[in-house]
């Protein structure tokens, strides 16, 4: 049996005296698109946030690759290929679209790849090209949503978190989401999906 | 006419030195929502700095015969100083309270200036100490209006620090990774930059300006004093909120604003009023416009 690319084990975390997150174990296998389904509340979220040690873990473990991550801090994941798109998409406002795509490559030196994988992006996104010297607050909310995916694939992830990348976006661009997270996925990256409606077609479900 | 225009020549040469310390202020208010009051000390840390160096260099001979390359060279090292001094003070003061309320990093920032202050007078005395002459005398007239070498050599520096900082901002990756870590913290460390790194950072460059404008108003008036940063400092914070606090462009339109007003205030109202001026624009734009000139989000010239 293959080693989980990522390993939840008993997982206690919230924010100041409100826990929420009580005894999670999740386990990602390499290659798998998973969903992370459940109603408000129920912190998916959360899960994610503490993933990425934004929120960090007050008990249990996360292994990646089978190395504990959890007493890392946030900003050495995208290096190891541990990306996020935050729940909001958090495109950094004032700054350029394609700034805003350089930003996800921050940790990566190889600038001639870099610029080959804008090249990618623009291609999964072409009205991000039209619009690469505008700031990313000027976007509409799915062009941001796009962004903030160009963004993290930027990074190059071999794991990418996904916080509900269909909310508030029209069903046409949401079908084009999923299209464009199952070509990066066949390209080998593995994606753990937070969603709370169940559209997630039949990806392997996961519940808490 | 003339006079005008030669008031015009003063309050740009001020107003440069203005711009250069409010740029401290709003690039450190961009990053962590901090009105560094110590701010001002470090401009008068590098005053300081500068008098120290030019008159060992001028007791020795070499200002006399080498003037630019002892004042580009006493302003590197009075930058470096105050950039240590700067990282020293966020270390001590600021990082701990990072996760506090902002109120006790606001104290903490004011305790730092009457601490920095004071540490001035115990080692350099409560006396003014004079600026060893440096491209005094001499200038160029054209026939009323008189601009005098140091006005010129105020100016370039002044413009050369500006062109600079603005390369640094907004083409180098760090400049980059500045401006993110000010529009979204959680995010830019989600893409990997080091926010303790990036604060560090702006707190060296902010205290570099200043110490470079306390080096030019030491020579400009000819001498510093320990509470040489109090006045200026207020007056530079002035500028940032007329340009908009927060934004570096602002800040130096404030500071050339704030420059100008004073001296044409000073010589056509009464210079016995001069200070006056600032705080009559701080006043008058906190009450009718509180974003300032350049407002926020206007465009993407914020850090």
């Amino acid at each position: 049996m293959k080693k989980p690319i990522l390993e939840l084990k008993n997982v206690t975390s919230g924010y100041n005296e409100i826990q929420v997150l009580k005894d999670i174990s999740i386990e990602v296998f390499e290659g798998e698109i998973v969903t992370l389904i459940g109603g408000n509340g129920a912190g998916k979220t959360t899960t994610l946030m503490t993933i990425s040690n934004i929120v960090p873990a007050t008990s249990g473990e996360i292994l990646y690759y089978g190395k504990p991550i959890h007493k890392k801090p946030a900003d050495v994941l995208p290096g190891i290929g541990l990306c996020q798109v935050p729940e909001g998409r958090r495109i950094f406002p004032r700054l350029s679209v394609e700034n805003n795509l350089e930003m996800g490559a921050f940790l990566r030196k190889d600038h001639k790849k870099i610029a080959e994988d804008i090249e990618y992006i623009y291609q999964l996104f072409p009205i991000l090209k039209e619009r690469k010297k505008q700031p990313g607050g000027a976007l509409s909310g799915g062009e941001q949503q796009m962004l903030a995916i160009g963004r993290a694939i930027m990074g190059r992830p071999k794991l990418l978190l996904l916080d509900e990348p269909s909310l508030g976006l029209a069903p046409l661009i949401t079908l084009k989401i999923f299209e464009i997270i199952e070509e990066i996925n066949k390209k080998g990256t593995t994606v753990l999906l937070r969603l709370c409606n169940g559209n997630g077609k039949n990806y392997r479900q996961r519940y808490r | 006419m003339e006079y005008f225009i030669q008031q015009l020549i003063n309050g740009l040469t001020l107003g440069g030195i203005y711009a250069l310390i409010a740029l401290g202020y709003t690039m450190v208010y961009g990053i962590i929502q901090l009105i560094n009051f110590a701010h001002g000390e470090f401009f008068a840390a590098g005053g300081y700095m500068g008098v120290i160096l030019l008159s060992f260099l001028s007791a020795n001979g070499y200002l006399a015969t080498n003037p630019w390359l002892c004042l580009s060279g006493s302003i590197i090292l009075a930058m470096i100083y105050c950039s240590l001094l700067a990282t020293g003070v966020e270390k001590i003061a600021y990082k701990p309270l990072r996760k506090s309320s902002r109120l006790s990093v606001l104290l903490s920032a004011l305790g730092m200036s009457i601490f920095i202050q004071n540490g001035l007078m115990l080692t350099q005395g409560v006396y003014d100490k004079p600026y060893p002459s440096i491209f005094s005398g001499g200038g160029f007239d054209f026939g009323n209006i008189k601009i005098s070498y140091m006005q010129i050599v105020i100016l370039l520096i002044t413009i050369l620090l500006l062109v600079f900082l603005n390369i640094l901002v907004f083409k180098t990756r760090i400049g980059k990774a500045m401006r993110a870590t000010a529009q979204d913290k959680t995010m830019s460390s989600l893409v990997g930059i080091k926010s303790d790194r990036v604060i560090s950072i702006t707190f060296i460059i902010g205290a570099s300006l200043a110490a470079a404008a306390g080096i030019m108003v030491g020579m400009y008036y000819g001498s510093v004093g320990y509470n040489m940063g109090f006045v200026p400092g207020i007056k530079a914070f002035a500028a940032a909120v007329l340009g908009g606090i927060g934004n570096i462009t602002g800040a130096m339109i404030g500071g050339l604003l704030i420059g100008i007003i004073e001296i044409f205030g000073a010589g056509y109202i009464s210079s016995e009023y001069k200070d006056v001026f600032a705080f009559i624009i701080l006043i008058g734009v906190l009450y009718f416009m509180p974003t300032g000139i350049m407002g926020e989000n206007v465009d993407d010239t914020r850090v």
